[in-house]
């Protein structure tokens, strides 16, 4: 018995090691769009230091419960000849106390750095020093409102590296007409806002506006996000990007985006313009446009051509093959998308009103 | 009524107006049996078809998820099936084959009773789960299943997955989809209460004489808590589904934001069922697996009083975690870090039963028959549900975890490597006690690697997909976010579970006809179950048994203190039992038999009554008041000649 103990226990070492080198090799690769174990930013980091903390020592728990389990199995099979019963054991109180004690203390030492974490991260922060951004989620796809600038844009949230932005999902939210009417900004499905490198999950929770959550990105670059919520057919299409720029470009980008768009000079152009006019007005906002009244039922299309994707970050923008299609008839496009189709126009009406939104950057 | 002798000429003159059934074979008597044994193998039936149903609709999910784009289904259908999926397993199978199924057939004899307290209410039970399945699946011929997923959270629900209505779904058709979720679990549930009642009365009162709380097996203790937590838990989601189906159908405004309801409401209502319905799913297949280690190492449990008590302590802290299944809902940082430490809590009870059954193999004889490799694979394969729980606990990562398929996978370690194996242990294990037939053990192996292996081909690869930031409920992802090839890993992994039931549906049939004869005792087992005939006479034991020590059975068989190592003796002859070995016992049970065995009739109303629910619901999901006062007197009236049944014994 004495000679066997090493054996074992380097047994037990090596395979440890390379379960683990295996796992992490399976579970973490950074070029995967959606990894929440490749973090980019403090709060994903925060929430992957306790993936860190916990995962290793639920690989030990679990190599020595299977590895117990295992060892019983071989070393305590029936051997087809015993006569005698095994000798009866009933319980062994230290035993229990052991395995009582010994967990609890495991999860104790968890429990600590949660908590921390927890506060840590419901904790607002400085408002001279962030970006305020407020999420709306709608049928299916996300509105993000800077309300520092006044910017309203869909799919893809800009924010500038190394900055806090605080993000609030407003389930409240509502909106002035030209007019002066008010209108509902949401409509009233739960979703979750989710940009698994730059933080853990939020929902977005109609008659709430005080959820919120914090993101920072380190590194410029296009984080993806989907909503995580089941809220309808195109759940599964419900996605965004977050985009993070340079602080300086995050600058201009918000100067761009608070410009109105032009009156178009191109006669296709300007047909384009006049259908949208026509058409499109009552539930989308071109600022600038003179029909436009400033809704925001559907998404914001002033800087459409500024963004890549569209109907919920699922078609690209320059695909004017794809953008007509949407426009004749999004049900078919995508389940359940809000949208009335306009299969009625001819198609070189859908042109025109492709290249005119083509044109909006 | 075989068992019927003459009853004293004490009983009540007759009250009744309708007479009796009296079938005790063909498909009558089935149809009115209140037998606690016909009725589990009634549910064993039901649940198992319901089990297939399920599996289906699994592997519809799964051939969809195979590869990305898939096409097999429309998102509209995709709604509808795994939507059906979580309810018909969570609803239709684990937990009433755990209650149902192994409570109902095994708990009385395992207690030494000949009955259950209301066995007309037993009979209800499995008259209307039938009834509610029926019902809940009738949805699919009358415009849609219910497709807000399992959990079917405000204010999807209100408003539906499509709320303008522009492609394909009438605002009709939603709200009646969602009626039948409402109005199908609620009739479920009415099964689920009636089963809970009945079984805490028939524990805390029917036991044999000798057979104290602590000499209980632990599956009945814990049916016991099981019956406990469906006692407390069916009305808040009876209240819940209600409120569902006032908001839905008669615009009431309790989770709907614009009326100035509160969704996070239905949330709390729905998880503080939610719960303790893990629980009431788990508890049960841990109960099996405490019966069949012991009896397959040949050692008593290890640490008994600490199975129990843990089993209980998980009943009491399972009401204080509800909370964790919402924490990215917004609750704040000090619910979620209460929530997160009670989560954690919760961990140490349930590891103290992993342990304590590694304890029971620990130096025993382990002999692999089927049921001895289900049982080690529960406690395996919960271990691995058991940990990713505890990594759900830690809040701020679980903001990562929550809805996607990490979840997934963590739910289905706990409730098909948990639940399902443990359910598979107690059918391989009882199926002898049951049929007097064993099956076959070459089959059951097969069964069980290809299950074990398909398993883990399934569900192992869902927590990487979830990690890598994979959502739940998707009907289509695209390719390039690295889901891929894990996908295709689990949905073969799905075929091979699938050909494993086929292996053991094969295995079920061959047996029921042509398995070899069992004895009464083919395991050299422990408990009172195995003291009786296999099958059992429909009045269990001819003489009630007089019980003096835990493992009762065992006790008989061998003499000596546990903590030595005994010798089997010859019937009768072990010191602590000179009076009453097993086999002894049924030899003289004839001198002994009292003067009548006082046995439940079989009655029509548990079925008739059971009608009367679903036409009151197809009332509300058509809005017809006719029909739903229809089905509400039908129901009322069944309830009357129920009452006003005469018992049948006058008759002899």
């Amino acid at each position: 018995m004495r000679a066997r103990r090493p054996r074992w226990s380097s047994v037990a070492k090596v395979a440890l090691i390379t379960g683990f080198a295996l796992l992490l090799a399976a579970c973490g690769t950074s070029d995967l769009p959606q990894d929440a174990l490749t973090p980019a930013g403090p709060t994903a980091r925060a929430q992957d230091d306790l993936w860190k903390l916990v995962f290793p020592i639920a690989v030990v728990v679990f190599v020595l419960v299977q590895g117990l389990i295992i060892f019983a199995v071989i070393r305590f099979r029936a051997k087809g000849d015993e006569v005698d019963l095994p000798k009866q054991v009933a319980g062994n109180t230290r035993l229990e106390i052991a395995w009582t004690i010994v967990p609890a203390l495991l999860l104790l030492y968890i429990a600590f750095p949660t908590v921390a974490t927890i506060f840590e991260q419901a904790a607002e922060p400085d408002e001279a020093e962030r970006v305020d951004v407020t999420v709306v989620g709608k049928q299916y796809w996300w509105e993000f409102v800077y309300p520092q600038s006044g910017v309203v844009t869909a799919n893809e949230m800009v924010i500038p590296t190394g900055t806090p932005v605080y993000v609030q999902l407003d389930g409240i939210a509502t909106y002035e007409l030209d007019d002066g009417a008010e209108d509902q900004a949401s409509n009233l499905v739960m979703h979750s806002f989710w940009v698994p490198k730059l933080a853990g999950k939020v929902d977005f929770v109609p008659g709430h506006d005080d959820r919120y959550v914090t993101l920072e990105a380190d590194e410029p670059g296009r984080y993806a996000g989907q909503c995580a919520e089941f809220c309808g057919l195109s759940h599964a299409n419900m996605k965004f990007d977050v985009v993070a720029v340079e602080p300086a470009e995050y600058d201009d980008w918000i100067a761009a985006q608070s410009e109105e768009a032009g009156q178009p000079e191109d006669e296709q152009l300007r047909l384009g313009y006049d259908l949208f006019g026509a058409n499109c007005v009552a539930c989308h906002a071109v600022d600038g446009h003179e029909a436009s009244v400033g809704v925001r039922t559907g998404p914001n299309l002033t800087h459409f051509a500024s963004r890549e994707t569209f109907a919920g970050g699922i078609f690209e923008n320059a695909d004017t093959e794809q953008l007509k299609a949407w426009i004749a008839n999004p049900q078919r496009e995508k389940p359940g998308a809000q949208m009335i189709p306009f299969g009625s126009l001819a198609d070189e009406e859908l042109d025109a009103l492709a290249a005119y939104l083509q044109s909006l950057d | 009524m075989t068992a019927i002798a003459d009853k004293p000429s004490s009983q009540q003159p007759s009250r009744g107006r309708f007479s009796r059934p009296t079938a005790t074979t063909g498909w009558a008597s089935w149809l009115t049996t209140t037998d606690h044994k016909k009725i589990g193998i009634l549910y064993f039936f039901a649940t198992f078809f319901f089990f297939l149903v399920g599996g289906l609709e699994a592997l519809v999910i799964r051939s969809q998820l195979a590869g990305p784009a898939g096409s097999l289904v429309t998102s509209n259908q995709y709604s509808q099936i795994f939507t059906m999926h979580g309810l018909t397993m969570i609803f239709f199978v684990v937990m009433p084959m755990g209650t149902g199924v192994f409570g109902n057939y095994l708990m009385p004899i395992m207690i030494g009773a000949r009955d259950v307290a209301f066995p007309r209410l037993n009979a209800l039970s499995f008259w209307v789960f039938v009834a509610g399945g029926v019902f809940l699946y009738s949805s699919a011929l009358l415009g849609g299943t219910p497709d807000g997923s399992w959990v079917n959270y405000a204010s999807l629900q209100g408003v539906g997955p499509d709320p303008e209505n522009l492609s394909l779904l009438g605002d009709a058709i939603h709200s009646r989809r969602m009626l039948f979720y409402s109005l199908g679990l609620q009739i479920a549930g009415i099964a689920s209460l009636a089963t809970a009642v009945n079984f805490v009365v028939t524990i805390l009162n029917m036991r044999a004489p000798g057979m104290t709380l602590m000499r209980m097996p632990v599956f009945v203790w814990m049916t016991l808590v099981t019956a406990f937590l469906l006692l407390f838990a069916m009305p808040v989601i009876g209240v819940a589904l209600w409120m569902v189906m006032f908001d839905v159908g008669y615009a009431a405004n309790f989770f709907r934001p614009e009326g100035g309801g509160d969704p996070v409401l239905w949330q709390h209502l729905f998880w503080l069922f939610g719960h303790p319905e893990v629980y009431i799913m788990v508890l049960p297949a841990f109960g099996i697996v405490s019966e069949v280690l012991p009896v397959f190492s040949r050692k008593p449990l290890f640490g008994y009083a600490a199975v129990v008590f843990s089993g209980i302590a998980i009943g009491f802290i399972g009401w204080g975690v509800w909370a964790h299944h919402m924490f990215t809902t917004g609750l704040g940082p000090i619910a979620n870090a209460a929530f997160g430490i009670t989560s954690m809590i919760i961990a140490v009870p349930t590891g103290i039963k992993i342990f304590n059954w590694i304890g029971t193999l620990w130096g025993g004889h382990l002999k692999f028959h089927t049921p001895m490799l289900f049982a080690i694979g529960l406690v395996s394969m919960f271990t691995i549900g058991g940990l990713s729980g505890v990594t759900h606990a830690v809040v701020p990562a679980n903001a990562q975890q929550h809805d996607t398929y990490y979840v997934v996978a963590h739910f289905h370690y706990v409730l098909f490597g948990g639940a399902i194996f443990g359910l598979f242990a107690g059918v391989y294990y009882w199926f002898p006690k049951a049929t007097g037939r064993l099956l076959r053990e070459s089959l059951g192996k097969i069964h069980f690697w290809m299950m074990l292996i398909g398993f883990n081909l399934t569900f192992g690869p869902q927590h990487i997909l979830g990690l890598n930031g994979m959502p739940r409920r998707i009907y289509t992802y695209e390719s390039g976010m690295g889901w891929d090839l894990w996908n295709l890993v689990s949905t073969i992994g799905a075929f091979v579970i699938a050909l494993s039931i086929l292996v053991f549906l094969i295995n079920l049939v061959i047996s029921i006809r042509a398995g070899a004869v069992a004895s009464d005792d083919p395991w050299d087992a422990r408990t009172l179950e195995w003291t009786v005939p296999s099958p059992p006479p429909q009045h269990n034991f001819d003489v009630v048994p007089t019980v003096t020590a835990r493992d009762e059975l065992w006790h008989r068989k061998y003499a000596g203190k546990e903590a030595d190592i005994p010798k089997r003796v010859p019937s009768g002859a072990s010191a602590d039992h000179a009076d009453a070995g097993a086999a002894d016992a049924r030899a003289t049970a004839g001198a002994q038999v009292p003067a009548g065995i006082h046995l439940p009739d079989p009655s029509y109303w548990p079925l008739v009554l059971s009608v009367g629910l679903p036409i009151a619901g197809w009332g509300v999901i058509f809005g017809q008041p006719v029909v739903i006062g229809l089905g509400l007197v039908w129901t009322l009236v069944s309830m009357l000649a129920w009452a006003l049944e005469p018992s049948v014994e006058e008759s002899h």
